[in-house]
């Protein structure tokens, strides 16, 4: 028989504001266990919390940006149930009247297909605290750095039919964060993360079947994989006569498998309840216009402008908006060199690999836009070939200066005397009579190999062009 | 000395007549013979209460004293008060040392008064006569087999046998104002979100209000002009400018329309009470005032209201209280479960159980709609009643309670008798409204009280009627006899 998958994500990821949402703790990662915590994350007696608006700009953001409804009040609940890592024995999170509703993205899949993913919420809670289960000789610590921690949990439609389209989906929210600014999206420290739901049906059946949730995905390949790897579980099971049993598991990436944690039966009865210390959040058509006006501009437009504009193919696009700051970086190159096509090579090709290589991102880049334009501009005004260029690419990453610089430093500089041509292919002529022969005697594929040769004799820094040229003339005699 | 009220006590103050510190001695020294007899403080701050003073009189020898600079009052023990234990009337924080200050103990510190300790009061806040605390029953000065009632018992105790000028409370359902009148003293619970909840432990968020126990509606004007007020910690604290609340107190009730509310007259309440209170009501109309009759259609629903509501509120506010940080740990838990189980069930007591059992049932799946959300509704009913009853009236009237001070131990088998003692006073509770119960009379020796109550952030208003009132009767100035005078 043939399955289908039904996948539904709800992501994670935490705001970038610089202080909690509800105290002016700071949200700073790394900080030694608990020194992050003031009397409110501890949920101290008599404690109050107050909402950081910042955080609630970052979802109008969000909500402006996957065409959603912004509700104009939206209410804070009590998720109430008891764990060591949450101090107050509830969650302040949004249940009935989310701030954000009712969106879709669309997603580009492998096969040039674009498919539009309907978002049901977008809603603002606090992040529990960690309860840390090694070290402590059978006890358990607890740390409540990250306890208020802003954030954004967004629950898609269940639109996903693939693990691949599940990975596409996540991977354009995650640019979509970080194009937005509202989240750093960084996966290992867990800014972004999300669970997946997941069932199977029989191809062609429309009734959804009986799903699972899986926990805490913390990366593009552990997702995909546990998603293929509980749809193939459930298979079985129906498959050898079984039911599946709504639950919760968990994603095991040593293991590569997906275990239970909690069954239907066994969740909690969360006790929702409109928080009484906390009025509902109510944002004016005014104040939705005014974020509305300060949304950058969006990796679709941004795509769109760079082919228009750029005369880029669809492709390097795409490459170059995967990530605003690189697409900042290729626009503050293609500024001041004309060939764009030249720009979009270097940045995706050279730029990148010497990244990778070091295993830095364009933030980090050892060479600023401003100078690798100064290098293109080098090739575009003749100064040096496009070869030599690499040479000089290499030594201003290993930080010997600007492109004028290393020209000037190493003498790279193109040799562009007619005179000077003449009287090396002179040379080469006369060191290679038999060739000589051969090439006048009609062997026209020579003519690469008194290339080869002037170039050799000029490392490299004859203008390309003007050895072809001045060759196809002296060697015709 | 003490049968000085605290405006009288401030004039003292800055006549030079008696020093802060002399004042501080007085009471602390009447706390020290007379609380044993009454069991109203949990515990008393007598050194830094002695600094407090010395402090308060040396800002008045450099002349920057206020009228409240040197007063010594005394704090309900639900607000947090930094270095100090704050124990909330429960085992549970018996061994809790607060680390910082509630803004209304902040505040008043900052108007120089002197705290001379914490009063005892029902655990959590829960309970009409005082008898729910871990710290044992606080007794009426007026007869010490009666309940002060609660929960705000301690405060309305020592303020009515002058252990203290004054003193803080906090009123959720009627915990100001049942015990001011249950001790023959003046109570104000001022408008909710007049006066910051932050550092005033959580019974019910959507109903605690702090407010004051004091001697006159004069002592309360002053009090509240300096609690009151925005504070960008409690975002249910109302940004409202605070007039000078003393200063306002004109005494003339000339074109006052005050409501006789037919449901707080009707059937359900005694006698000798109505007497009193009907003649309270003449009493404002020969000071000028127009009596007009209201009706609150939707009363009678407000104590189950308030029992779905306030439970539901406080089965998540007490949910903090779980072992793991502060407060009661039991002893050698075997795991987490047990360390919740035992930490929670040796750390409350009775009624606080009673209340977060209901309050998690009404919260639950299946139950919630029935329950929480209609009640929520009825709520919505109720504070639409007094909306149109304050379309035809400035200040309602009506009792406090049903009946005087009943005694210990009377109704602490039968929690729904208790429950209805707060039939008159849940109503402003519900409707975020201010009231005042103010003494009116005597029933077999036990004092009375008349309730106001008037629309949102009409406190002057209210502080004036119930001033008015005390210039003409005196009753406010009736005092425990034997022991306390």
């Amino acid at each position: 028989m043939d399955w289908e998958m039904v996948i539904g994500l709800e992501i994670h990821a935490q705001l970038k504001t610089a202080s909690k949402i509800f105290s002016a703790s700071s949200t700073a990662y790394g900080a030694a266990p608990n020194t992050q915590a003031n009397l409110v994350d501890l949920g101290y007696p008599g404690v109050l919390p107050v909402l950081n608006t910042e955080a609630v700009g970052m979802a109008v953001r969000f909500g402006l940006a996957t065409h959603s409804t912004v509700a104009p009040r939206s209410v804070f609940a009590r998720k109430n149930y008891f764990y060591p890592d949450l101090p107050k024995g509830y969650q302040i999170s949004q249940y009935e009247l989310p701030v954000v509703h009712d969106g879709y993205i669309d997603i580009d899949l492998d096969d040039g297909v674009t498919k539009r993913i309907g978002i049901t919420r977008a809603h603002l809670e606090e992040d529990a605290g960690k309860s840390l289960h090694e070290d402590f000789h059978g006890m358990s610590g607890i740390d409540l750095n990250r306890a208020g921690t802003p954030l954004l949990e967004i629950v898609s439609e269940p639109d996903l039919r693939t693990a691949g389209e599940a990975v596409a989906y996540m991977k354009a929210i995650h640019q979509l964060v970080r194009y937005l600014d509202i989240c750093d999206g960084n996966m290992q420290e867990g800014s972004f993360r999300c669970d997946a739901n997941i069932s199977v049906r029989p191809a062609g059946r429309h009734e959804f079947g009986t799903r699972a949730e899986i926990k805490n995905l913390n990366s593009f390949r552990y997702i995909e994989r546990a998603i293929l790897h509980e749809a193939e579980r459930q298979i079985d099971i129906l498959e050898s006569g079984g039911s599946i049993v709504q639950e919760t598991r968990l994603y095991d990436p040593d293991k590569d498998e997906t275990r239970p944690m909690r069954t239907k039966e066994e969740a909690n009865d969360y006790r929702y309840f409109p928080d009484p210390d906390l009025l509902p959040v109510v944002i004016s058509e005014a104040e939705i216009e005014a974020v509305r006006r300060e949304l950058p501009e969006l990796p679709d437009e941004k795509r769109g402008r760079f082919v228009s504009a750029f005369g880029l193919s669809e492709y390097d696009a795409r490459v170059l908006t995967s990530s605003r700051a690189l697409a900042d970086f290729y626009e503050a190159v293609a500024a001041t060199v004309s060939d764009k096509k030249l720009a979009a090579n270097w940045v995706m090709g050279d730029l990148s690999g010497a990244l990778n290589k070091d295993g830095l991102d364009i933030e980090t880049s050892r060479i600023s836009a401003g100078a690798l334009a100064g290098l293109l501009g080098r090739i575009e005004d003749g100064t040096i070939s496009g070869k030599i260029a690499k040479q000089v690419f290499e030594a201003m990453w290993a930080g010997e200066g600007g492109a004028d610089d290393v020209i000037e430093a190493r003498g790279l500089k193109q040799i562009t005397d007619t005179g000077a041509i003449e009287a090396i292919i002179e040379e080469v002529m006369a060191a290679n009579p038999g060739q000589l022969e051969q090439y006048r005697s009609g062997k026209d594929k020579l003519f690469g190999y008194f290339v080869g040769q002037v170039m050799k004799a000029t490392r490299g820094q004859a203008n390309p062009a003007l050895v072809n040229e001045l060759l196809k003339k002296m060697l015709a005699g | 000395m003490h049968q000085h009220t605290l405006s009288e006590l401030s004039g003292l103050l800055a006549g030079g007549e008696v020093s802060s510190v002399e004042l501080t001695r007085h009471f602390l020294d009447r706390v020290a013979s007379l609380d044993p007899s009454l069991n109203a403080f949990i515990t008393v701050t007598a050194d830094q209460a002695l600094a407090a003073a010395v402090e308060a009189d040396r800002r008045r020898s450099a002349g920057e004293a206020g009228p409240l600079t040197g007063v010594p009052i005394a704090h309900k023990d639900i607000f947090c008060t930094a270095g100090v234990k704050t124990s909330c009337g429960s085992r549970m924080l018996d061994s809790f040392v607060s680390p910082y200050d509630a803004t209304v103990v902040e505040r008043l510190d900052a108007a120089g008064v002197v705290c001379l300790g914490k009063t005892n009061m029902d655990e959590f806040a829960m309970g009409s006569s005082n008898e729910t605390s871990w710290y044992g029953p606080v007794r009426n000065p007026w007869d010490l087999e009666r309940v002060p009632g609660g929960s705000s018992g301690g405060s309305a105790a020592a303020v009515s046998a002058r252990l203290a000028p004054a003193a803080t409370g906090t009123d959720t359902g009627g915990s100001i104002r049942q015990p001011a009148a249950l001790v023959g003293i003046t109570g104000l619970k001022p408008t909710y979100g007049r006066v910051s909840r932050y550092g005033m432990i959580a019974f019910a968020s959507s109903l605690d209000q702090a407010g004051t126990l004091t001697r006159s509606a004069e002592d309360a004007a002053l009090l509240l002009t300096a609690m009151a007020g925005h504070d960008p910690r409690d975002s249910t604290c109302v940004d409202v400018p605070v007039p000078d609340y003393a200063a306002g107190l004109s005494g003339d009730l000339t074109g006052l329309r005050v409501g006789l509310v037919r449901e707080f007259l009707d059937d359900g309440l005694d006698g000798d009470n109505r007497k009193a209170i009907e003649a309270a009501a003449s009493v404002l109309q020969d000071l000028g005032a127009e009596l007009v009759e209201v009706s609150l259609p939707n009363l009678g629903l407000s104590v189950p209201t308030y029992y779905v509501v306030a439970p539901a509120e406080c089965s998540s506010n007490l949910s903090r209280f779980d072992g793991v940080r502060f407060g009661h740990r039991c002893e050698d838990p075997r795991d987490l479960l047990d360390l919740y189980e035992r930490s929670r069930s040796e750390g409350f007591g009775a009624e606080v159980k009673r209340r977060i059992l209901t309050g998690t049932y009404v919260l639950s799946a299946g139950y919630y709609d029935a329950y929480y959300l209609k009640a929520q509704k009825v709520r919505q009913l109720i504070a639409a009643d007094f909306r149109e009853a304050f379309g035809r009236a400035d200040v309602l009237l009506g009792p406090t309670t049903p009946t005087p001070a009943f005694r210990l131990g009377e109704k602490t088998d039968n929690p729904v008798t208790m429950y209805l003692n707060d039939i008159y006073t849940i109503g402003a509770n519900l409707a975020g409204l201010p009231g005042m119960s103010v003494p009116c009379g005597f029933v077999n020796d036990l004092p009375v009280g008349l309730h106001l109550i008037a629309d949102h952030f009409d406190e002057g208003r209210l502080l004036n009627t119930a001033h008015a009132f005390q210039q003409a009767t005196g009753w406010h100035r009736r005092a425990p006899e034997g022991a306390f005078a």
